[in-house]
């Protein structure tokens, strides 16, 4: 097993934190983009959007 | 006035200026926004892009989103070298600075509680991966001299991955219990998708931790002493973050499913 420390921030890291977390602010004149809901259907609609592009990283080799 | 007002994060007052070459969203620079004991983070971003229809038809585009949300981290990452700061979701957008005002007078009781829940920690990301099994590629393509053959193969094949998919949900359960031991708090983030990750292997666990400045170092090397583990098993380790997975209200269980 290997412990990885990643230099970089991988987008995915970074949506799990600003998708999924943060403050949600509602109730007040915010326009209420950040419900979870919302961001669950975008991310799905990413998900099959790069499936488009991107190989299948079951082909990788490590 | 021009344009909305972009979020990123509510802090207590500080002394320090941010760095003077930070951009943010839109490459507006972040200005402070002092209401009472709270500063605001902010940018001025254009209604075309951020107004709620052309927003949430720019969620959809990886590009934009990517370009977003790198330059919201940038952001949160510089204000976490001068402050702890209370992260807000992606795309906080308020029509302009008295609307902002408006909602930091309303939460302004629960933000100050929250940032002292956070003040001094940070969050360590931890994920496990059960790795592709190499034998099964490996020692493959053995031509099964039989129909039962095949099926002795195949079911050998099927075992051997189960045990492994066990004894990873294992050691991923053990080691969040330790993890979650020597932390403030945690949460359990949906496992990843690999096609959006591009990481290879099976993502078991995707937890945060809310840690203590002082005791991330700590916290850092336990994490590195699970490498005398099991082999097929990866473990991967980000951060320091900003508190974003614990910037909620206060709850005892995960809100973010598992």
């Amino acid at each position: 097993m290997t412990v990885v420390e990643r230099r970089e921030i991988a987008l995915v890291d970074l949506l799990d934190r600003l998708l999924a977390g943060g403050v949600v602010i509602t109730g007040d004149i915010t326009l209420r983009i950040a419900d979870v809901d919302l961001v669950r259907i975008d991310l799905n609609a990413l998900i099959s959007s790069v499936n488009a592009q991107v190989p299948s990283p079951f082909e990788e080799s490590r | 006035m021009t344009g909305l007002r972009y979020v990123y994060a509510v802090c207590r007052p500080f002394d320090t200026p941010l760095q003077a070459q930070l951009t943010g969203v839109g490459g507006d620079p972040p200005r402070l926004l002092t209401h009472h004991g709270l500063v605001a983070v902010v940018s001025h971003v254009p209604e075309a892009d951020f107004a709620e229809e052309p927003l949430r038809a720019h969620l959809e585009d990886l590009d934009w989103l990517t370009a977003v949300a790198r330059a919201h981290q940038g952001v949160i990452d510089a204000l976490t070298t001068v402050t702890t700061p209370l992260p807000l979701r992606l795309g906080t957008v308020f029509r302009d600075d008295s609307g902002l005002r408006m909602m930091m007078e309303e939460r302004e009781e629960s933000f100050l509680r929250t940032l002292d829940r956070l003040a001094g920690r940070v969050e360590w990301g931890v994920k496990v991966f059960l790795e592709p099994v190499p034998e099964a590629r490996a020692e493959p393509e053995r031509k099964p001299a039989s129909g039962r053959d095949y099926l002795r193969q195949r079911s050998t094949r099927t075992k051997s991955h189960e045990e492994l998919w066990q004894k990873a949900e294992a050691f991923a359960t053990q080691l969040h219990e330790t993890l979650s031991a020597c932390a403030e708090d945690s949460r359990l983030h949906a496992p990843q998708n690999p096609t959006l990750s591009g990481a290879s292997g099976r993502n078991v666990l995707n937890a945060a931790y809310l840690v203590p400045r002082s005791e991330s170092e700590e916290f850092v090397e336990r994490v590195d002493r699970t490498k005398d583990g099991i082999p097929g098993i990866r473990v991967e380790l980000t951060g320091p973050w900003a508190a974003y997975s614990f910037a909620g209200e206060e709850t005892t269980t995960s809100g973010e499913g598992a």
